[in-house]
């Protein structure tokens, strides 16, 4: 009865919420906006160095976010490797041998590198970008990783760390680069706007599969580490 | 009623939804699975209200693409968590503050021997 109660009680909590937010969605659709933010961006389009509107605002306009999105990936990528409590992170233990998988490794591990070469290139002028290369850069290394093929690099030591902080410190040499220029934060020059977008997005796209690829591998539980992990709980 | 805002009422339904279960649920990678639910509804919302006169608006696209991938990488290090914490206890709930319990969590199966 308690718990039927509870339930009844989670659904009225909840339908409120949902009818609260519906109608505020209503109200907001209903109000024209104060800034026509589009047309704003249309303007200054050319001034971003890239052609496409959503990568203009994620690298030059609003660049801002993009240098705290990837330093929080950063962190989720240190903080990942530092529960694993694994020597290496590239575990012979959950490899599988399955035939079938490698034969689609070898026909998908180089179509889906140049794929992530392809949607990085294609950020400029269509949809495409950093993240997404970034993500199917690092579905490529979890596809590899579960075929077997050795990745040293994943060990956690100085290649790792240089990798998954690669990105985060390259654009914040830059955004400092801009401002001891005389220029605001992250302000890029107008001239080099195309080249600079342009290495951030590469780095941005190496580190980012970094960090997904190190937080994959470094999510199951090595079996040798077993009794030392009992003791600590 | 323009079918952009539907998309932004489906997230409303989602947001609501995945409330429903990151509070009634107890189990960790459920909660979690809500939680995410309530995030892509918040997504939803945004992208769907953001296009108004029928262009869509760059700016709410671009926060939204940041947000998943910031989604993702928090959603993959909560995995590292919960699996972590059920290496440790054994459970797959948080421990409930009142329940008293007389002996230790049993062992989980893929452990070999007495943790003490």
């Amino acid at each position: 009865m308690m718990r039927f109660l509870g339930v009844a009680i989670m659904v009225a909590i909840c339908l409120a919420f949902a009818g609260g937010l519906a109608l505020t969605v209503w109200q907001i659709a209903g109000t024209p906006a104060p800034v026509n933010l589009p047309h704003l961006l249309a303007e200054n389009l050319d001034a971003s160095g890239v052609d496409h509107p959503i990568t203009a605002v994620l690298l030059n306009f609003r660049s801002y976010d993009t240098l705290l999105e990837i330093g929080v990936l950063v962190i989720a990528g240190i903080a990942g490797i530092s529960m694993a409590k694994t020597t290496s992170l590239e575990d012979p233990d959950l490899r599988t041998s399955d035939s079938l998988l490698y034969a689609l490794q070898r026909w998908f591990v180089p179509l889906m590198l140049v794929l992530a070469g392809y949607l990085l290139w294609a950020g400029s002028d269509r949809p495409g970008g950093a993240f997404q290369a970034g993500a199917v850069l690092a579905a490529s290394g979890v596809m590899m990783r579960l075929g077997g093929i050795p990745m040293d690099f994943l060990r956690p030591g100085m290649l790792l760390r240089f990798g998954l902080a690669l990105g985060f410190s390259v654009f914040l040499l830059v955004a400092v680069a801009s401002a001891l220029a005389g220029s605001a934060f992250l302000a890029y020059p107008e001239a080099f706007a195309k080249p600079l977008i342009l290495i951030i997005e590469v780095v941005l796209t190496f580190s980012i599969a970094m960090v997904l690829l190190a937080l994959f591998v470094s999510a199951p539980v090595n079996r040798t580490e077993e009794p030392e992990e009992g003791e600590a709980g | 009623m323009t079918p952009s805002l539907l998309y932004a009422f489906a997230g409303v339904a989602l947001c609501s939804i995945g409330l429903f279960g990151f509070v009634r649920i107890r189990h960790l990678l459920r909660k979690l699975m809500a939680f995410n639910l309530i995030g892509s509804g918040v997504f939803l919302l945004m992208v769907g209200l953001a296009q108004r006169g029928g262009q869509p608006d760059p700016v709410p696209q671009a926060l939204v693409l940041t947000g998943i991938v910031v989604a993702i990488a928090a959603t993959a290090l909560a995995v590292v968590l919960i699996r972590r914490y059920y290496h440790l206890s054994g459970q797959t709930t948080l421990a409930e503050p009142r329940a008293k319990r007389a002996k230790p969590p049993a062992p989980t199966a893929n452990r070999e021997g007495s943790p003490e």
